[in-house]
């Protein structure tokens, strides 16, 4: 493969979602029904990320993990402090923590 | 040194471009703690999985979008042609298109010497530090300079962690097994979670992680467009069941 073609197109799409609606949308408007689903975009991408990468740490299903404890409280951190250092700090301590105690035990 | 003055609760505060500018970098450094981690690891999967050094590092400079470049990296190294990645990109990166659109408001007085690089630049972590910025009630003319500060930050921090990752690239072969991975997901985490305040973004995500979960052995990562296309078709079809129960209920009463 020819992975300068695969930057270049890479840098192309991304720049064409991020600057133009940047620019556009405080003059032109967009449909209503393409509005209401891009609300969902961010949420639906960034979970589809997310969940595998938890509940599938190493490619098969596994509901009990330092990833998933970890993200668990990663979670409650963040819907009560709405702050994202106290979710990491929390997130990646307690992953690490339960790491070493597994890798320990 | 330029000032402006405005007022804020009554009282006339005084605010430079600089300080607007630091205020940007300093609200973006609790995020860098969680992409630090992530750009090493981007780095060294970058190596590993067959790009060359200066393809990887021209990926952080000119895409700059991590969990695009995190995908198209695990991609390359499984072999999947060039075509396949750029479309896998644009749908991981459609979900700037809505930060873009709800900033736009904000930058309209700018110009393209303003509106190019803040285009570029704008990813999950600035956006999430910048929207609580721009709304806020005080009239500081200078809001863009926080937001170049908050771009910048995070812009060098990607590149320098990338470069930390391509050098340990070699050394660190399954650089998975060190969990540094798992800060992206953490951090993720803690943009996602404050988002899901209606019933119908909750429909979203519960869709998108069961789908996601139920196709994560599809081939060349399709299970996340599927995951996400279905968490969006859930989260507009919920707007609509929401109505429904209300009308059942008149019915009844």
């Amino acid at each position: 493969m020819n992975e300068w073609l695969l930057v270049v197109g890479m840098a192309i799409v991304t720049f064409a979602v991020r600057y133009p609606p940047l620019v556009l949308v405080g003059r032109v408007a967009l449909p209503r029904a393409v509005l209401r689903a891009l609300r969902y975009v961010p949420v639906a991408v960034l979970t589809a990320i997310i969940v595998p990468a938890v509940l599938l740490p190493e490619g098969a299903f596994t509901p009990i993990s330092p990833h998933a404890l970890a993200s668990v409280v990663a979670g409650i951190v963040a819907w009560r402090t709405r702050q994202l250092l106290p979710t990491i700090t929390a997130g990646m301590g307690l992953f690490l923590l339960l790491r070493m105690l597994a890798n320990g035990a | 040194m330029q000032l402006a003055f405005f007022t804020q609760g009554g009282k006339v505060v005084t605010i430079s471009k600089q300080a607007e500018f630091w205020r940007g970098v300093k609200d973006t450094l609790p995020l860098i703690l969680g992409t630090v981690p992530f750009g090493i690891v981007f780095g060294a999967l970058g190596v590993n999985g067959g790009l060359s050094p200066l393809a990887t590092l021209s990926m952080s400079l000119f895409v700059y979008a991590g969990s695009s470049q995190f995908v198209a990296a695990g991609l390359v190294a499984s072999g999947v042609g060039a075509g396949f990645i750029i479309l896998t990109t644009l749908v991981v990166n459609l979900r700037h298109m809505l930060y873009a659109a709800s900033l736009s408001p904000y930058v309209q007085s700018l110009g393209q010497r303003w509106l190019l690089p803040l285009g570029f630049s704008l990813t999950d972590e600035t956006f999430a530090v910048v929207a609580r910025r721009y709304p806020e009630a005080d009239d500081s003319p200078y809001k863009h300079w926080y937001h170049l500060g908050s771009a910048l930050a995070m812009y060098s921090n990607w590149q320098l962690s990338t470069v930390l990752g391509i050098a340990a690239g070699t050394q660190l072969q399954s650089i998975a097994a060190w969990g540094l991975d798992f800060a992206m997901v953490v951090t993720f985490v803690g943009i996602v979670v404050p988002l899901l305040v209606s019933r119908p973004l909750v429909v979203c995500a519960l869709v998108a992680s069961v789908v996601a979960v139920l196709t994560a052995g599809m081939p060349n990562k399709l299970g996340l467009l599927v995951a996400a296309g279905a968490g969006i078709a859930a989260g507009v079809a919920a707007e609509h069941w929401r109505a429904e129960p209300t009308l059942a209920q008149e019915a009844q009463a």
